[in-house]
């Protein structure tokens, strides 16, 4: 097993109405099984043994699925892997002596709570706009009633597999949220269960977009290329030619 | 203390239609008068907040995390089991109550697993009204795949995220009624201790984990859905912030703590590789469908996998175990990788892995098929291992996983405290000392959709439930007590950090109260988490102060509870005196090394209440009897 010298420069802030600065942290014997957040969680045992204020970054499942972590690596969200979120990273990626520079997502809908940790509670209220189908508890008729074609139902699996962590918004220069909202409106306007809710979803949602600050789409595609589950752009023209279809 | 299961009389298939029948309902008008406290937002939270809203009660609803819809039920993989019969295999709910309660070694309740069965179907249902894409046939119809300890196919699936997609449906669901204006959400707030008021649960105690504050909050009932406490043993299966506090805090404000030492350990997780190791990621039980596991027949093997012929290979579960092979339930699957490891047959590095090869299935269905079934858990694997699995044999290793025990419920889902329900991972109601797998899901959502939401308001239509307020005594003494347990921690300033506390603890838990146990490792274990206590209270080292975003404060205070509930778990796996499902206690085998019950003087649930710690943990046993009036009490058998 290799061991390494990794050094970081991290962003420390102690809360939205401080400034913040980034602040260098040398760490040896960086084993190339760590996983990145595992190295970080070595850098605080340290910097707690030296008294020092451990760094905040958010982080839950360390498998990928919930969205927790989605931290700017090097000036790209989840770092540098494709496909792959901030928690599934390896320091195999990286080598002896190199700096890593690591900062919070950067967008004004998302304000900073400290250090890496943001508030992603817009995305929340997007889903609360009308990302859902509305059926109450014990209303569902028989699963097998409502069938669905494999396609459909594997294309809407594939938008439905956002796990919400914002790496777009944090890549997209425009701060946009298209791709987060754009994959929920694929997901249920594709199945025959979300076509009475159709417009009236994607309007709410495209709506409550706007109203929380998030930039709009230019077509960059930075979006896709950081998402960590590899959501297409496809979802963000699913949106705008429903959203139009909707509006007329 | 007394323990009341509440079981309805009957014939088992009618008991919970006629327990709904009977129950009191409120009218409409008078829903909107009520409160209802959900903590946790996982299916069972998620589940209980929607349902509840939608028939309209006033609901608040907690969350440590920064969005409901992170929980760690999202990590589910492999599936949700329903008794739809949609295979025509001869599945029924009788079969699928039968598997459950046969699985969980005849430790549960009959009629909570036969009510669980029923709802399994309406739960697939309302998950595809929902928009939840399960995986389908190509004539657009729902599909199945085999799990564990079962001979039919009922387990219904999202590719390798089935739960990622079911909590998003529970999620959306809530979010609907956050909408509707009925059900407020309260995000990075974390409970730190019931409130009872003239004996019932009238509020808690939160604190919120970005400005530090306590806050205080009153309803006519709280439902606790905080899940297991699996990361008692430091590296588990669970998400990093998956803590007990919530309910430890409801067992010392008197809720009966149930089959404490009923602890699932998974099969197929991938080995641990170093001492910074945070968690073990699990590799779906549905791996086993197509993966032949097995190990080299000889000791001193040194070939690489690939180039062992079959002669030399052990396929272990299906020498040992021809009927169910590779799909025998997760505890006979967890405890033979261990024994032939013990045997020194085990893989890798550590000699602490098994191979799960799918170089047949590859041969068999080819590559693109395997990739279309498990694609996303063979990239989690090569990404974490650096190896690719449709090359080279995975290596895996058991991991801590899920808890059978919790907080003690009655057939209501209450516990002995009025007015505290506990649903999903949290109460203990049904999966016995072994869980199936799909069965998680399950549970969750059957407790959050279909039962709470008619108990609970049995239990507001009975009860005389005046108006309390935040400022009672009871909130005073609640959220003082709280402070005092952070003080205390930051005030320590020692030398060891809470990881490296919680590090030996689990290491302890590990060894000496894992996959098997003795009554001298128990003992061990028991002065040996006391010794560590005592330390931990002295000489922890806990960043920063109380007034602000502290994640390791959050740690600290949970790993002080873990401190107490390991030595509980310890106990209550010295006490009983069998093995059963996951409990194997070394000395109590069949001559086939498989676990040996004892129905006569074990067939019950242990229920402990709390009476204090000091040095030591004061706990009483309370015992429910189980009663089987339907099922045969048999050896578990899957030769």
């Amino acid at each position: 097993m290799s061991l390494m010298t990794i050094n970081l420069k991290v962003w420390r802030q102690k809360n939205a109405e401080t400034p913040g600065k980034f602040e260098d942290y040398k760490l040896d014997e960086v084993s190339e099984h760590m996983s990145f957040l595992e190295m970080l969680d070595v850098l605080n045992e340290k910097l707690i043994k030296e008294g020092k204020d451990p760094v905040e970054f958010d982080y839950d499942c360390r498998e990928g699925i919930c969205g927790s972590c989605n931290m700017v690596i090097n000036g790209r969200a989840h770092g540098p892997k494709h496909k792959t979120a901030a928690c599934q990273l390896h320091m195999r990626t990286y080598n002896d002596g190199d700096t890593i520079v690591i900062e919070p997502p950067r967008a004004a809908a998302f304000p900073i709570v400290k250090d890496l940790v943001v508030d992603r509670s817009a995305f929340d209220r997007i889903i609360e706009a009308g990302g859902y189908i509305s059926v109450k508890t014990g209303a569902a008729p028989e699963a097998n009633l409502i069938p669905v074609a494999q396609d459909t139902s594997n294309d809407a699996f594939d938008y439905a597999t956002c796990i919400g962590c914002g790496g777009c918004v944090a890549a997209c220069p425009n701060s946009s949220a298209a791709l987060f909202t754009g994959a929920k409106i694929a997901h249920l306007n594709s199945l025959p269960q979300g076509q009475p809710e159709r417009d009236k979803r994607t309007i709410a949602m495209v709506n409550q977009m706007e109203k929380e600050g998030f930039g709009d789409c230019s077509n960059y595609a930075e979006c896709e290329a950081v998402c960590p589950v590899g959501i297409s752009i496809s979802a963000i023209a699913e949106m705008r030619r429903d959203y139009i279809k909707a509006i007329f | 203390m007394k323990l009341d299961p509440k079981i309805p009389s009957g014939p088992l298939a009618e008991k919970w239609t006629k327990h709904r029948n009977d129950i009191h309902l409120l009218s409409p008008n008078n829903k909107r008068k009520h409160k209802v406290i959900v903590v946790g937002t996982g299916l069972a939270g998620a589940s209980a907040a929607a349902s509840l809203s939608e028939l309209g009660y006033n609901v608040e609803v907690f969350s440590i995390l920064d969005s409901p819809r992170r929980a760690h039920s999202i990590a589910a993989q492999g599936g949700i089991n329903a008794a739809k019969n949609y295979q025509n295999d001869g599945d029924s709910v009788w079969r699928l109550f039968y598997d459950t309660i046969k699985g969980g070694d005849y430790r549960s309740r009959e009629a909570n697993v036969y009510r669980l069965a029923e709802n399994s179907n309406y739960i697939i249902d309302q998950a595809v009204a929902q928009g939840v894409p399960f995986g389908r046939e190509y004539g657009g119809l729902l599909d199945n795949r085999s799990f564990g300890g079962a001979q039919v196919s009922r387990t219904f699936y999202s590719r390798g995220q089935t739960g990622q997609q079911l909590l998003l449906g529970a999620y959306q669901a809530m979010m609907k009624e956050v909408h509707s204006g009925r059900v407020k959400m309260y995000n990075r707030h974390e409970m730190l201790d019931l409130v009872l008021i003239d004996g019932k649960a009238r509020g808690i105690i939160t604190r919120d984990l970005v400005k530090g504050t306590i806050n205080r909050y009153e309803a006519d009932a709280v439902i606790l859905c905080t899940g297991g406490y699996g990361n008692v043993f430091y590296l588990s299966t669970n998400a990093k912030n998956s803590n007990a506090t919530a309910a430890w805090r409801c067992h010392k404000r008197g809720a009966a703590f149930a089959n404490p030492c009923f602890v699932q350990i998974h099969p197929t997780c991938i080995p641990v590789s170093g001492d910074y190791q945070s968690k073990l990621t699990l590799m779906s039980e549905s791996l086993r469908n197509d993966g032949r596991v097995w190990v080299p027949r000889d000791k001193d093997e040194k070939r690489p996998p690939n180039q062992i012929p079959e002669e030399d290979r052990y396929y272990y579960l299906e020498e040992r175990y021809p009927s169910f092979g590779n799909l025998v339930p997760r505890d006979v699957a967890s405890r033979s990788a261990k024994l032939v490891c013990d045997e020194g047959l085990g893989v890798g590095d550590t000699g602490l892995a098994v191979y799960l090869d799918f170089r047949d299935a590859i041969k068999r269905d080819s590559k693109e098929v395997i990739q279309a079934k498990y694609g996303n858990l063979f990239d989690m694997y090569q990404n974490i291992t650096d190896e690719n699995p449709y090359e080279v044999p995975m290596r895996i290793f058991p991991a801590v996983h899920y808890t059978m025990g919790g907080l003690w419920v009655d057939y209501n889902l209450m516990s002995n405290i009025p007015g505290l329900f506990v649903a999903g991972e949290a109460n203990f109601s049904d999966h016995g000392a072994n869980r199936l797998g799909a069965s998680a899901l399950m549970q969750g959502l059957s407790d959050g959709y279909f039962i709470v939401p008619y108990t609970v308001g049995n239990y507001i239509a009975d009860e005389d439930l005046p108006k309390v307020s935040t400022d009672h005594k009871a909130f005073d003494e609640a959220a003082e007590s709280s402070t005092k347990i952070m003080d205390k921690l930051l005030s320590i300033k020692g030398s060891k950090t809470v990881i490296e506390f919680h590090r030996e603890l689990g290491k302890i838990m590990w060894d000496k109260v894992g996959i098997s146990r003795s009554k001298e490792g128990l003992e061990s274990a028991i002065e040996e988490i006391r010794a560590l206590r005592e330390e931990f209270w002295q000489n922890v080292n806990v960043p920063g102060d109380a007034n602000y975003f502290n994640k390791y404060l959050e740690f600290a205070y949970r790993v002080a509870d873990y401190f107490e509930l390991a030595e509980l778990m310890a106990i209550d796996a010295l006490d009983r005196g069998e093995s059963c499902g996951c409990h194997l206690r070394d000395e109590y085998q069949t001559e086939e090394g498989e676990a040996l019950r004892n129905d006569k003087e074990y067939a019950f649930v242990s229920a402990y209440e709390y009476l204090g710690v000091n040095g030591k943990l004061e706990t009483k046993l309370h015992k429910e009897e189980l009663d089987f009036e339907f099922v045969e009490l048999k050896q578990r058998s899957y030769k």
